[in-house]
């Protein structure tokens, strides 16, 4: 589980003080759909962006799995984004060189993983996301739909406790944001973490807890009831 | 990641940037090349002037009169009187000394010769029969004071003597007139071009005591020593220098020359002439350094995104770093075997053109050339690679 507290981030841009995160205390359990919502430039980037450890907080503590990660080495916190996190971004992010496949195994390749094992697995993952008549190829050759379940496909290669969304459905018309989410709900389903950033309402209403920041302080966090 | 993934992937990037790959591996390999070819031209002319020597004899001491040392003064100059001659005596002195396998007193001078209503003039040289050998001169007919007859008036003609004055007849047994004096032409010599600037098919060789006499002198110009090995000459050269110094009133006036000492010379100057040209042509090299490690910085900047996306799924700053220095290291290999190839066919091509040089690349060179170009470029990927791998994620991630 996920456990933060008084985490503070702060830039300094010239003069002003931007407090992007305020001291936030959140605990978010194992297998939670978690959306984060507030208007624009309200910290929640900056608070997914600490939880996935690819940005360090000024001030607090966070343990994750019980475990302090917030003062690892930069070694260490890249290891526990190989195996525990799976980010998946508004622009996609794909390496416009590489092939869908290619895309997709990436992570298997960061963490060494034998090359026969690595066809495997993302043979398996193009299925599960239909993406076998496109496994060769490129980003550009792509629809925007397509590219973002290559960018799923890639964020749950490596079996993440946690996948981490940053407004994945910002670049796609709602059709495909809605078989984008529903992509990321199954894999809710068995069991992952699922946190989205959003300002999509309806979106947001569909996570189990809903939290809404602003000015870098959590305002609100409600948990619907799982019927 | 596996060091073996991370030259896959590296190399993915090397092939799909097409003009940046090219570009830098041209520029890599122009320098390799340039160290390579020019070195063989260096150490070419090196070999071209030691094969010259080594033409004109081995295992060769030459005796000269006079002291030309350059402490102590010249006896003969403090005296106002020119250096003592060197004569046969002399040179028959040398006859005893064990390390000494042959010798061959010199005179040299021009003279008229005449036959069959033809007169020119040539360069006559005055020796024994030992010359033929020692300076490996061959004879392609004939014989020079065979069977110990060592005065008798007998010619060797140059071989384009021989043709120029007996087109149509047999030159061996004829009689031909050098000066005043007559000669029976015994010999005549192989056809052997220009060495040392010294063209010997257009010589004639007589014996010692007759060049004495046609020359009216009894000094010889200077005595060739041939030792028995390679390792008699310091040796010969230090007892040649004693048994002269006993018999000249303990006056040491002469000058030994061992071809060594002056093939040493020029082998010393000529190589470092291909070192200095050799140093030359490796700031290319680091040229080309400079131009990966812009091209680099560039591709840290193009890439952004990329690093910052590598870093979210995992990759550590050492991937990342390792990733550009794998960049770099392909480049570079690329470079130096391509540099590598046209280097040597170059150095082939010249040697096709001027058959005369040996422009064959020495080994050191092959090596440092591609030493140079591999250390220069993963040197430069030094400073773009640390960018790389110290990116902020979170910035880098937000960069278009
Ligand atoms: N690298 C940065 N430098 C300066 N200010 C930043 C930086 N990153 C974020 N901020 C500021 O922090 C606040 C929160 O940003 P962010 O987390 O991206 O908001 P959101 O994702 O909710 O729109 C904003 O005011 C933003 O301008
Ligand atoms: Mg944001």
């Amino acid at each position: 589980m996920i456990r933060l507290s008084g985490i503070t981030r702060t830039f300094y841009m010239g003069k002003q003080t931007i407090h992007a995160l305020d001291h936030i205390d959140l605990d978010i359990q194992n297998g939670e759909y978690l959306a984060i919502m507030g208007p624009s430039g309200s910290g929640k980037s900056t608070l997914l962006n600490v939880i996935g450890l690819l940005d360090r907080p000024d001030n607090g503590q966070y343990k994750l799995d019980g475990k302090l990660v917030s003062d690892l080495s930069e070694a260490e916190q890249a290891q526990i984004r190989r195996e525990k996190i799976g980010f998946v971004f508004q622009s996609f992010h794909l390496i416009p060189r590489l092939s869908a496949a290619e895309n997709i195994e990436l992570p298997l390749i960061l963490s060494g993983i034998k090359p026969n094992e690595r066809k495997i697995r993302v043979k398996e993952a193009l299925n599960a996301f239909d993406l076998l008549d496109r496994a060769a190829h490129k980003p550009a050759e792509l629809s925007g739909g397509q590219r973002q379940r290559v960018a799923i496909a890639r964020a749950m290669i490596m079996h993440p406790t946690a996948i981490l969304a940053d407004e994945p459905t910002g670049n796609l018309d709602q059709q495909m944001g809605k078989e984008v989410l529903a992509l990321l709900e199954q894999l809710h389903q068995t069991g992952t973490t699922l946190i989205i950033v959003t300002h999509d309402r309806e979106l947001g209403n569909r996570a189990h807890r809903k939290l809404v920041l602003r000015d870098g302080k959590i305002t609100a966090d409600k948990t619907h009831d799982i019927n | 990641m596996t060091l073996t993934d991370t030259f896959r992937l590296s190399l993915r990037t090397v092939i799909s940037y097409r003009l940046r790959s090219i570009l830098i591996i041209l520029a890599m390999s122009l320098g390799v090349a340039a160290v390579i070819t020019l070195t063989a031209l260096g150490d070419g002319a090196r070999r071209f002037v030691i094969n010259q020597f080594s033409s004109i004899g081995t295992n060769l001491l030459v005796v000269l009169p006079g002291r030309s040392e350059t402490s102590g003064a010249f006896p003969g100059a403090v005296l106002g009187q020119t250096p003592r001659d060197l004569t046969l005596k002399d040179s028959r002195l040398l006859a005893r000394l064990p390390q000494v396998k042959r010798y061959a007193p010199l005179n040299v001078g021009e003279a008229e010769l005449s036959a069959a209503n033809r007169l020119r003039e040539v360069t006559v040289l005055g020796s024994n029969a030992d010359l033929i050998p020692i300076r490996h001169m061959k004879l392609a007919q004939g014989s020079f004071l065979a069977h110990g007859s060592t005065n008798s008036a007998q010619i060797v003609l140059g071989a384009k003597l021989a043709q120029e004055f007996f087109p149509l007849k047999q030159a061996i047994g004829q009689r031909v007139r050098l000066g005043e004096n007559r000669f029976l032409v015994t010999g005549i010599l192989a056809p052997q071009g220009e060495s040392m600037g010294f063209n010997t098919d257009e010589i004639v060789i007589i014996p010692v005591e007759q060049a004495q006499s046609l020359f009216n002198t009894t000094s010889l110009f200077r005595i060739l020593v041939e030792t028995k090995t390679h390792d008699a000459i310091e040796p010969a050269k230090r007892a040649i220098l004693e048994i002269m110094k006993q018999n000249r009133d303990d006056e040491e006036d002469i000058t030994v020359i061992t071809q060594d000492a002056i093939l040493a010379t020029f082998d010393r100057i000529l190589h470092a002439l291909t070192l200095a040209v050799a140093g030359i042509a490796a700031i290319s090299l680091i040229v080309a350094g400079t131009l990966v490690m812009n091209v680099m910085l560039v591709a840290v900047n193009q890439r952004t995104a990329e690093i910052g996306l590598l870093k979210a799924i995992g990759a550590r700053a050492e991937d990342i770093r390792l990733l550009f220095f794998a960049e770099a290291t392909w480049l570079s290999i690329t470079g130096a075997t391509l540099g590598f190839l046209v280097g040597h066919i170059g150095s082939f091509l010249f040697r096709q053109a001027f058959s005369q040089l040996p422009a064959w690349t020495p080994v050191w060179a092959s090596i440092a050339g591609i030493l140079v170009a591999l250390i220069t470029g993963i040197l430069a990927c030094i400073l773009p690679a640390k960018k790389a791998a110290q990116l902020n994620a979170v910035h880098a991630l937000s960069k278009k």
